[in-house]
């Protein structure tokens, strides 16, 4: 599928896009960027996967990225049907208690991905079974890829 | 021997009979524990240069000529290494361990006939004591893996329980099928025998089963690969003697390769006539029976060593699955092949 | 007494072994909380982070010349394809096109890593199983390829050989006649591993039926590598998304449908024969050229976010970039083909032998610096 067929397809299954803040762009990105609010991703990623036309059954990159103000969490997608890529993309405003539903039910793989999202970036995913840190021992203190994280000792800024 | 008569005369007229035979024995045992302490560094020795022939290296070479002096030196740093172990550990238990295997396998040496009369003690259920003694030796490796309060070593220990027990039975009946035709256990008689020419010739197909049974059996019960199941240490680490450093290590190292040398010198034996020449051509020198026997040993250990260093290692299930499957079975088959092949005379004589 | 400390004296215990993080079979400092129910396993939970060095957050504070540096370090049985991800990620940014000999050299260079990560591989594999003979073997043919290498490069094993723009220096007069040499030596090698091990019936019971993975599983776990493509599942990023030379040879994706360590074990071997005919397609015709374009001193790529795909040894390697036009990177995460296929043992290998752990984690081969970046 093409990007615009893609987006066609995806913005016709909901009735009021601007309501889950659905955004399409490709400014800036090699792929199709969607961008969604956190509440509603759960649900287009479960439909993203089992539509026969989306049919995206890979999810070969979750990154988180802090931008400031909102942290973000980066979904890149591929369908092993279509080879066609996409990158789902939820702004989380809320820094201090950061929390988003839990993928891992529709691609196995987001159950360590996530995990790393938590620990270097302390977002909460929902309903995720065995949410602890990955890398980092469990009385770390601090998020250490958060843009405010200050490690004075161990961290060089050039 | 005429060297050891004239030590007997030369004891007999310094001392009182009845003590010159508790001396002779002490000085038996000692003889003994020396030459198969070196001969078991020795085989150490042996064993990495063949490891290294296999596997494109050199080996062990700088330490004396040809790396000859090598395992004395690592037996040297062993001897003076602090002897660790757990906190926990059965202290007792712990330090009993190493002694069972190593004395267990010396033991065993005694009653190996090197030439005609070259013999520690020939007793009348040679065999028989042989198998008995080298089950012996794994209440140590059990016990070492239990004591060592390390759930590594204790998974290796109880692997180590069933797998020898598994393979005894089949070390046991392969030796049966043989005394058979030698219709004794002792292990001079056995040999005695063989003068007709060679057990694995004079028993032919069941003899050959019987003696492929025997090996395969045989490197299972030294815990060697393939079925260094006990050991392990992609799995296990080092299984039952993780925790035993030192000389403690040392003994169960040395152990295992003197049961190397008995399984390959019951084999030798048993099959291949023990000291006795091909054809007889050194008949008329009886002290070269040393050089036959240690030649036939020798060249079943390198076998050993031929297997450990080709075969992958099998999974403990599949260990029991070749024993009790396929192993038991056919030597139960074998052996009544064996008594039907003495009963109708069809054995070859040369 | 209280109730539940006498319930708790006829309960039986679960019986947790430390696998790792010294252990011969876990290959690094990975370590493996398993659940055991006297040899049979019942839960493998893996514990990361031993050597962790936050290779993302170093990232932010250095140049994109410096990145590449850093992803040697990550999966280092791969480094030169490490390092091409990244130097794709920036060209595609900076929309430069490097030259075609740069590609092609970039392509021969990937191919020789893939097969010097698979000889290892393959030794460790053996020993992993018990035939430690297999080790030497695997390291004799790698070392081969090391010395090509240090000859080309001045590295051994960190290359750092791609820069932004195409190659840090010319290959050396000899490379190409050496490169054929080893062509010659390794096809006369490959039959000798088969003997030794691929045929061997003790490794084949070790194997057939082990830790079975099928492909529905293999995409939802994000199996890439060959531990994908031994489940039939179709994911070389140099077939779907071809990158440096790879648009002008033919080779077939090795590809498999038993999904168990066995059929893992055939897709490695079949690779080394593949990547040896990549080679032999483009080691004739290394193009006359230049080894690099000029690039500006401080790389600012334009704002935006880029993604580079390339295959590992091990499997699909992701470069994310995103920029806001600065010297540095604003972020970099880096999509390792180690944790996700990690991340599938306990789906595999649970109701396993201790065994078959050890030979399911062989085939699955992890390089934990990968997993933990």
């Amino acid at each position: 599928m093409t990007n615009q067929e893609l987006q066609d397809l995806i913005t016709g299954w909901f009735t009021d896009p601007a309501a889950v803040k659905l955004e399409f762009t490709e400014e800036g990105s090699q792929f199709l960027n969607l961008s969604i609010h956190p509440d509603y991703l759960h649900e287009l990623m479960y439909y993203l996967k089992l539509n026969r036309n989306t049919s995206f059954d890979y999810l070969f990159c979750l990154t988180g990225i802090d931008w400031g103000k909102e942290l973000e969490v980066v979904y890149h997608l591929e369908s092993t049907d279509y080879r066609h890529i996409m990158v789902v993309r939820s702004k989380i405003e809320d820094r201090e208690n950061p929390e988003i539903e839990s993928v891992q039910d529709i691609w196995a793989t987001a159950n360590f991905h996530e995990r790393e999202a938590f620990d270097l970036f302390g977002i909460r995913f929902k309903n995720h079974p065995n949410l602890k840190r990955l890398f980092l021992s469990e009385d770390f203190e601090g998020y250490p890829l958060r843009k405010d994280f200050v490690d004075e000792k161990n961290m060089v800024v050039k | 021997m005429d060297i050891i008569l004239s030590i007997h005369d030369w004891f007999l007229g310094l001392l009182p009979a009845q003590i010159t035979g508790f001396t002779k024995m002490a000085l038996i045992a000692l003889t003994y524990l020396t030459l198969f302490a070196v001969l078991g560094l020795y085989l150490v020795l042996l064993e990495r240069r063949v490891a290294a022939w296999f596997q494109l290296r050199i080996g062990p070479n700088r330490v004396g000529f040809q790396g000859l002096l090598q395992t004395m030196a690592d037996a040297l740093k062993l001897l003076s290494k602090e002897l660790t172990g757990t906190v926990k550990a059965d202290k007792f238990l712990y330090n009993l361990a190493p002694y069972f295997v190593i004395v267990t396998s010396l033991m065993a040496l005694g009653i190996f006939p090197f030439t005609q009369n070259l013999q520690a003690y020939d007793i009348n259920i040679g065999l028989f004591f042989l198998i008995a003694i080298s089950s012996i030796g794994v209440i140590g490796v059990l016990l070492g893996g239990w004591s060592s309060n390390n759930k590594y070593a204790l998974i290796g220990a109880m692997r180590s329980g069933v797998q020898t027990i598994s393979y005894e039975l089949s070390i046991g009946l392969s030796l049966l099928t043989m005394v058979l035709i030698t219709g004794s256990l002792q292990l001079s008689e056995i040999i005695e025998v063989q003068k007709n020419g060679w057990l694995i010739l004079q028993g032919h197909i069941p003899a050959v089963i019987a003696f492929m049974i025997y090996m395969i059996a045989g490197t299972a019960e030294t815990n060697r690969a393939p079925f260094d199941m006990v050991e392990a240490e992609s799995e296990l680490g080092a299984g039952f003697h993780t925790e035993y450093s030192g000389m403690k290590f040392a003994y169960f190292f040395l152990a295992e390769f003197i049961n190397m040398f008995i399984i390959a010198a019951i084999a030798a034996t048993v099959f291949f006539g023990g000291w006795l020449s091909p054809f007889g051509i050194t008949e008329s020198i009886p002290w070269l029976g040393v050089f036959w026997f240690l030649l036939k040993t020798f060249i079943l250990v390198f076998l050993m060593m031929w297997f450990r260093w080709t075969f992958p290692r099998l999974r403990v299930d599949q260990l029991l699955t070749l024993e009790w499957k396929y192993l038991l079975p056919i030597n139960l088959a074998n052996i009544v092949i064996m008594a039907l092949i003495v009963w109708l005379g069809l054995t070859l004589q040369l | 007494m209280e109730t539940a400390t006498i319930n708790n004296n006829f309960k039986s215990e679960e019986y947790f072994i430390n696998m790792g993080p010294q252990h011969p079979a876990t290959h690094g400092v990975l370590r493996l909380l398993l659940t055991i129910d006297g040899e049979i396993i019942k839960k493998v939970e893996p514990d990361l982070g031993y050597i962790h060095r936050s290779i993302e957050k170093m990232c932010e504070n250095d140049s994109y010349q410096q990145i590449v540096h850093l992803t040697d370090r990550m999966d280092y049985l791969s480094s030169h394809i490490n390092n091409e991800a990244v130097c794709l990620a920036v060209e595609n940014a900076l929309e430069l096109e490097v030259p075609d000999r740069v590609k092609v050299i970039r392509t021969i260079l990937d191919e020789l890593t893939r097969i010097s990560s698979h000889c290892l591989w393959w030794g460790v594999m053996g020993m992993d199983v018990g035939a430690l003979t297999s080790y030497f073997y695997g390291f004799r043919d790698r070392e081969m390829i090391n010395d090509i290498f240090e000859e080309t490069c001045g590295a051994r094993l960190t290359m750092n050989y791609n820069i932004p723009g195409g190659l840090m220096h010319d290959i050396h007069p000899n490379f190409v006649r050496r490169v054929k040499e080893f062509i010659t030596h390794f096809k006369t090698k490959i039959p000798e591993y088969d003997r030794l091990l691929t045929g061997n019936i003790i490794f084949q019971k070790r194997t057939k039926g082990v830790g079975i993975l099928n492909k529905v599983d293999a995409i939802s776990f994000g199996a890439t590598g060959p531990v994908g493509r031994a489940s039939g599942y179709s994911c070389d990023v140099r077939k779907y998304h071809p990158y440096s030379a790879l648009d002008r040879v033919h080779f077939n994706e090795a590809l498999h449908t038993d999904g168990d360590s066995y059929a893992r074990y055939l897709v490695r071997i079949q690779e080394m024969w593949e990547s040896i005919s990549i080679i032999e397609q483009l080691i004739d015709y290394i193009p006359d050229g230049d080894h690099k374009v000029a690039t500006n001193a401080v790389i600012k790529l334009p704002k935006g976010e880029y993604y580079q795909k390339v295959e590992t040894a091990r499997g699909e390697l992701g470069v994310y970039i995103v920029s806001t036009g600065t010297k540095n990177p604003y972020r970099v995460k880096f999509r390792s083909p180690g944790l996700s296929n990690l991340s599938l043992l306990n789906h595999i290998t649970v109701g396993g032998k201790i065994g078959d752990l050890v030979a399911t984690m062989a085939t699955i081969d992890i390089v934990v610096p990968d997993i933990d970046r």
